[in-house]
């Protein structure tokens, strides 16, 4: 048995400890917001939050989350409310979606941190996220709406 | 599949001839209506395949494309809503099921490629629109005993002269019981309200939360997992297998021999894949064992020196080649390439004795239902897909031969229960259908005067629609249109050109790869008349201009783009300009790229992008193609390769295959030149471009040409 929490919700599993976190968020907790891309931590679709930190959760067995505080995509707002997504919404960023809910995850670390980003602090944050559509610029431009949405206050 | 019969750009150019007359002929309002039977959650009305009207007041579009990231699932809402009056808040998307009643009005069957989506969409989508509206005011009017012509419809809701109006969710019941219009009659394109602006996507909250489904999130009651061991070589099969091992691990409930490999279905993908790799498997690696990519290019070398098939002759080019006061030679290189989308292949099948149900992410939708039928052995009509979106498409997911979705069949009647095909990333790696590898052997000349007098481009590369069904539009012809498109249509104005096809015969699956043919003869060819500028002494963006009077479209692009770019202002030091330019997807790009090379790397600072893509619909989605386009080339044009050796391709991940980071990122800027053209694509246009203005920037920098991709300095000459 491996008890962590998920989302503030506490969950009992029995599974194989060495089991990807990634696969038993998706497989055995049906929270697909968490995408699989590439199985060896490159490419950042899979990134999750363990205790505030920004995880690649497609090599992090599910006994490295025992006791700890897992957040996923589908925990980062209970209402879309989190300032990165209403700034996802106005820059329009995703196209085909896939890869967005790791970049969200990955800079929801980086504002937490570093609530005025510059770019190079962007980039350093944001490198191992790949975007094969190529949201780049808008994922750029969005984090820095998103710091300022903060700043003045327009955190929820 | 009339329409297969002709060369696609024939087709292509066929659609833009027409006017809206054949398509709102292909298009009968009314004549697809749905029994009310068929009523969903409130939606009453329904006056055609393509549209739902509520009680709620909600209007649902459903959507004949799929939307892989390029926004159909906007774009083609936003052209029925227009017409509809719709309260765009109200507006939501569903996709299509597979219906011939959804056929691409141009191509005949249900299909998302060649950046058709929102110009064969642009009249079929209105006139459903405007049909319902007109049913929403005629509902009206016996409502209220008045004169249809009295009244009109704004933002959801039917108006008349006085105060009185009615909402479109009040009007659905009534509506449902009118008569369809025997004719519409579309907006004046100056009375666009919706068309034109830069509506936000629909599709990014679901995106942005978690809850949008892509194939790989597919869960069905009583679903299993499956993972395919597929041959190491293309044309293997499985010898023999050893599955004692596997058999016996947690979670494993079937592992069968399939046509493709071996398929181990279990209760969870990492168990299904841990067991996958156990299954020991002795394989019959077949024609292709020794097979090495660069044994094939130094036979496509040999292939260039002799003569090929004509694509395209004008005036002597040999004579002119032969009394030629300046010329050059080159050769340029590029390699297969894998579509890569972020999400790995997969697909659900529920199959039952009378019935298969597959929930993917496909571009062909047609194509994958008949093949499915054939390997369940059904008929069609008992055969349905649920597309969902697609983590990506860029031509993998529209394969003629439908190999995953077919697959996916095998295996769903191995284990006798519904079960969902997953590939990792290692498998849709080396699972084939790429971008095809090409040689272009270019010689031309110039005169005295620095005026180009020939070119001859010799082509070396696998036929993507050989051996398909869509070899018809090689009918009459000896070579692959798909091959040689964007150099066979060359605009710039030579006297002696020529343009001839060597197509070479590979055992590598090759396929459609954002932009296709365009993707290596826009290189090439944009690569060669900067060689021949440079020969002629002249600046690359002028000596391209003077040779393009007679296309005011490519003109206008080019000069646009050099325009943006600060074309010919300076730069910090070590950097410098390459500029681009090409027709692909009755649409025109031009790019201009800033680059600097420093010890040997090539940093890319800023693309200047710039498309005519005739009357468009969502500025703000077509800026987005421009930007992911330019990215996409310009991952490829910088690092990415796939080769083989011993039949065995080399690239596994995204650490051997990379694709550009944000960190690599350059600024990218887009403009949409103004045009009342009839629309054009936007998804691939965007792409032949990049790679050939980086090169040019790169010999802007450095007097080093770059002639084969992905670009090594080292190999620069």
């Amino acid at each position: 048995m491996i008890s962590f929490s998920v989302n503030r919700q506490g969950v009992n599993l029995d599974v194989d400890p060495s089991t990807p976190l990634l696969w038993v968020l998706r497989d055995n907790l049906g929270l697909t917001g968490t995408k699989y891309g590439c199985g060896m931590a490159q490419c950042g679709a899979c990134t999750v939050h363990l205790n505030g930190e920004a995880v690649r959760s497609c090599v992090a067995p599910v006994s490295r989350a025992a006791g700890k505080e897992v957040t996923t995509i589908e925990g980062l707002s209970p209402d879309m409310s989190h300032p990165l997504q209403r700034a996802w919404i106005a820059e329009d960023v995703p196209q085909c979606g896939y890869c967005q809910s790791g970049q969200l995850m990955s800079a929801a670390v980086l504002l937490r941190e570093n609530p005025r980003p510059s770019d190079d602090d962007i980039d350093q944050a944001m490198t191992g996220n790949i975007c094969r559509c190529g949201t780049y610029p808008r994922i750029r431009k969005a984090i820095h709406r998103a710091a300022g949405l903060m700043s003045t206050g327009g955190a929820k | 599949m009339s329409t297969l019969q002709m060369e696609r750009r024939e087709f292509l150019r066929f659609s833009v001839a027409v006017s809206g007359g054949l398509l709102i002929g292909l298009y009968l309002p009314g004549a697809d209506r749905l029994a009310v039977a068929e009523d969903r959650s409130g939606s009453v009305f329904m006056p055609n395949a393509f549209l739902r009207i509520g009680t709620d007041e909600r209007v649902t579009v459903i959507v004949n494309h799929s939307e892989m990231g390029q926004g159909v699932y906007t774009a083609l809402p936003m052209l029925l809503a227009e017409e509809l009056d719709a309260d765009w808040n109200k507006v939501a998307y569903e996709s299509a099921p597979v219906d011939p009643k959804y056929n691409h009005p141009v191509f005949g069957m249900q299909i998302t490629g060649g950046s058709s989506s929102v110009w064969s969409a642009f009249e079929q989508y209105r006139n459903a629109g405007a049909a319902a509206r007109a049913m929403l005011i005629a509902a009206a009017a016996q409502r209220w005993n008045a004169d249809p012509a009295t009244l009109r419809a704004e933002s959801g809701v039917v108006l008349d002269g006085t105060n009185r109006k009615l909402s479109y969710g009040q009007l659905a019941e009534a509506a449902a019981k009118m008569t369809p219009p025997a004719k519409v009659t579309l907006k004046d394109a100056k009375a666009f309200k919706l068309i034109g602006t830069p509506v936000k996507r629909l599709d990014t909250p679901e995106k942005i939360n978690g809850k949008a489904v892509f194939g790989i999130d597919v869960k069905n009651p009583g679903m299993l997992t499956a993972v395919v061991a597929r041959a190491p070589v293309f044309g293997g099969k499985v010898k023999s297998f050893d599955d004692s091992q596997a058999r016996s691990m947690p979670g494993v409930r079937k592992i069968a021999a399939v046509p493709s490999g071996v398929a181990v279905v279990a209760d969870s993908f990492w168990q299904a894949k841990v067991a996958r790799d156990a299954v020991r498997i002795d394989w019959d690696e077949g024609e292709m064992h020794a097979f090495s990519t660069s044994q094939m290019m130094q036979q496509f070398r040999e292939q260039a020196k002799s003569p090929a098939k004509s694509v395209r002759r004008d005036g002597d080019p040999d004579a002119a080649l032969a009394q030629a006061a300046k010329k050059i030679e080159a050769v340029y290189e590029v390699p297969y390439l894998s579509h890569l989308m972020m999400e790995p292949l997969n697909c659900a099948v529920d199959l039952r004795a009378d019935s298969c149900e597959i929930w993917t992410g496909t571009q062909f939708q047609t194509v994958d239902r008949a093949a499915a039928a054939k390997a369940a052995g059904l008929p069609n009509e008992k055969v349905q897909i649920h597309t969902t979106f697609l983590g990506g498409g860029f031509g993998r997911r529209a394969t003629p031969q439908s190999d995953f979705v077919v697959e996916a069949v095998h295996v769903a009647k191995a284990a006798g229960v519904p079960v969902k095909v997953v590939w990792t990333r290692e498998d849709d790696m080396q699972g084939g259908w790429y971008r095809p590898a090409f040689l272009h052997a270019i010689v031309g000349s110039v005169d005295a005067s620095g005026n180009p007098v020939s070119w001859r481009s010799r082509l070396v590369g696998q036929s993507i629609m050989s051996g398909t069904m869509f070899e018809s539009m090689m009918k009459g012809k000896e070579y692959d249109p798909a091959s040689v498109e964007g150099v066979d249509d060359l605009p710039y104005e030579i006297p002696n050109l020529a343009v001839e096809s060597h197509q070479a015969e590979v055992g590598v699956p090759v396929q459609w790869w954002r932009s296709v043919g365009h993707s290596h003869t826009g290189f090439a060819t944009e690569c060669f008349i900067d060689e021949l500028a440079a020969l002629a002494h002249r600046d690359p963006y002028q000596f391209r201009r003077a040779l393009l009077t007679k296309h005011p479209r490519h003109l206008a692009v080019l000069d646009l783009a050099a325009q943006k770019a600060g074309w010919g202002k300076p730069l910090p030091k070590g950097r410098a300009r390459g500029i681009a330019v090409h027709f692909a997807f009755e649409s025109y790009n031009a790019q201009v790229a800033e680059v600097s090379v420093t010890d040997g790397k090539v940093r890319v600072h800023r693309i200047v992008s710039a498309v005519d893509c005739g009357h468009y619909v969502n500025p703000g989605i077509i800026a987005a193609q421009l930007e992911g386009g330019a990215i996409f080339a310009a991952s490829a044009a910088l690092f990415q390769e796939l080769t083989f050796e011993n039949g065995r391709l080399q690239q596994t991940n995204f650490h051997t295959f990379p694709v550009m980071r944000m960190n690599e990122c350059p600024e990218i800027e887009t403009h949409i030149v103004e045009s009342n053209e009839k629309s054009g694509g936007i998804g691939e246009p965007g792409v032949p471009c990049t790679a050939p203005a980086i090169a040019n920037a790169i010999f802007a920098a450095t007097g080093k040409r770059v002639r084969k991709l992905p670009i090594r300095m080292t190999e620069a000459v």
